[in-house]
């Protein structure tokens, strides 16, 4: 018998599971790290505070305890309409958005200050100047440790599936549980984990050949 | 007791700017009238480019004012970007925006700022371009261009603002010797149309055609000022004795 043919739409619906998790949480992420950068680099002092305690409380926490957080406490403290699902994008994207945050930031300081000097001169406010002159002359050197991080964050959806989340992980508990030979299970995971960490790959690549061509 | 004419357009009384232990600028009063060019000369450290910047308050002071068109400088926030839109800066590093075109560095303030609509910004942008003599450079990267025409650029791109006052920070002083005229000439073409001027440079020729009055700072403090011939003959303090003969000499 064979694994993957006669379990096809278990592996489907696990495929689209951490597909779903990794882009929906790596869009948050993206969003919320770059914010939280902005918050990093920005005059205003509670704005700093703010972004300082979010990525040191997120980055030195496990995303296991994380996931605990989102699943088992959150709900009892009102979040409960929330699907494991959504709780589940909430830890990864917060998790996450920490990493991009730095990147973020250590791509915002290697752009000179004589860039945010001219940009403010010309009257421009912090938020443009953010924008238009510094996050743009940043992407090139962001870029590469960002596919990294939604490639790990691709990997750490696994963790989801612990909490009750569909995704391919789970696929191999099931399986293993209906007596299937445990390796060639883990044999197909691991195939479905590397088309879509090659997938990110591919896009970072792309994007970084479009982003030098543009100079 | 702070008399203000309606000419002066830029007032600074009794700044005082510490970084750390370094008293940097030292009850610093200077007034500056609309139309006015005024070159800044003194030894390496003394301040000058201290001054410059808190005018257009990229550095905070310590205490003191600074008007500029009797309004004082606003603390942060939309406020000190209107009026920063009104003064004019142009650095040694020239610091033209690396990843938007020659053209773009000059519009992109118009639109951002001002609210100019594009095509109005970009026909301001090409007689500008044109006015400091690089408007066939438009579509080029600011890396493309030699140092003296990104000056130039940087020039426009003040400009483009109409800014009421225009500050210099030793702009010829990271050119090749052959390219100091041509940012020279624009900036004395400038001085000519009625624009009111503060110029760090050590440029003797610019300061002597140019300027109205040069003031001389050492170790933060204004130690004197004097028209540009007054100054070059005769200058009264020992430190600018000293300063002139070691420029002078070679
Ligand atoms: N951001 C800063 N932090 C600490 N010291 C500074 C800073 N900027 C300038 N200084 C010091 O302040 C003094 C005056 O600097 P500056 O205004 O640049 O002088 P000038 O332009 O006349 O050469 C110098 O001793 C310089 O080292
Ligand atoms: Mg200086």
């Amino acid at each position: 018998m064979n694994v993957l043919l006669d379990n096809f739409a278990l592996f489907r619906e696990g495929f689209l599971g951490t597909v779903e998790l990794t882009a929906l949480s790596g869009a948050i992420a993206l969003v919320l790290g770059v914010v939280i950068a902005a918050f990093r680099v920005s005059p205003v002092p509670p704005l700093r505070y703010f972004g300082a305690a979010w990525v040191t409380l997120l980055r030195n926490t496990p995303l296991t305890l994380l996931f605990f957080i989102a699943v088992l406490v959150l709900p009892r403290l009102g979040m409960n309409t929330w699907s494991f699902f959504q709780l589940a994008v909430l830890a990864l994207s917060c998790y996450t958005s920490a990493f991009i945050c730095e990147a973020v930031r250590s791509g915002i300081n290697t752009v000179s200050l004589g860039q945010a000097e001219a940009a403010r001169s010309l009257g421009m406010t912090f938020t443009q100047t953010l924008r238009l002159i510094i996050l743009p002359q940043a992407t090139r050197t962001v870029l590469p440790p960002i596919g990294s991080l939604l490639i790990a964050l691709a990997k750490n959806s696994a963790i989801a599936g612990g909490f009750s989340v569909f995704e391919l992980f789970s696929v191999q508990k099931t399986l293993s549980e209906q007596g299937y030979n445990i390796f060639l299970i883990f044999l197909w995971v691991a195939i479905a984990y590397l088309i879509i960490t090659f997938f990110i790959s591919a896009v970072f690549r792309f994007l970084e050949t479009r982003l030098a061509v543009a100079r | 007791m702070t008399e203000v004419s309606a000419t002066d357009l830029v007032v600074l009384k009794d700044v005082n700017k510490h970084f750390g232990a370094l008293h940097v600028l030292q009850d610093i009063d200077l007034t500056i009238a609309r139309g006015e060019v005024v070159v800044v000369i003194g030894p390496s450290g003394s301040g000058k480019s201290t001054l410059c910047r808190a005018i257009n308050r990229l550095e905070t002071i310590d205490s003191g004012h600074i008007t500029i068109d009797d309004k004082p400088l606003p603390a942060e926030g939309k406020e000190l970007a209107r009026l920063r839109a009104d003064v004019g800066m142009v650095f040694q590093s020239f610091n033209l925006f690396a990843h938007r075109t020659v053209l773009e560095n000059v519009t992109l303030g118009q639109i951002k700022v001002r609210k100019t609509d594009k095509k109005a910004a970009e026909e301001k942008a090409r007689t500008l371009l044109d006015r400091v003599g690089v408007g066939n450079q438009a579509d080029k990267y600011p890396a493309q261009l030699s140092g003296g025409q990104q000056q130039r650029v940087a020039i426009a791109r003040a400009l483009a603002m109409d800014p009421k006052v225009m500050l210099f920070d030793e702009p010829t002083s990271a050119l090749d010797p052959e390219m100091i005229n041509e940012v020279l000439e624009v900036m004395q073409q400038l001085a000519r149309d009625g624009m009111t001027m503060i110029v760090v440079t050590h440029e003797m020729g610019f300061a002597r055609s140019a300027a109205n009055r040069v003031v001389f700072m050492a170790d933060g403090r204004i130690v004197e000022q004097a028209t540009p011939d007054q100054f070059f003959s005769n200058p009264r303090s020992d430190r600018a004795k000293d300063f002139l003969s070691k420029i002078l000499h070679h």
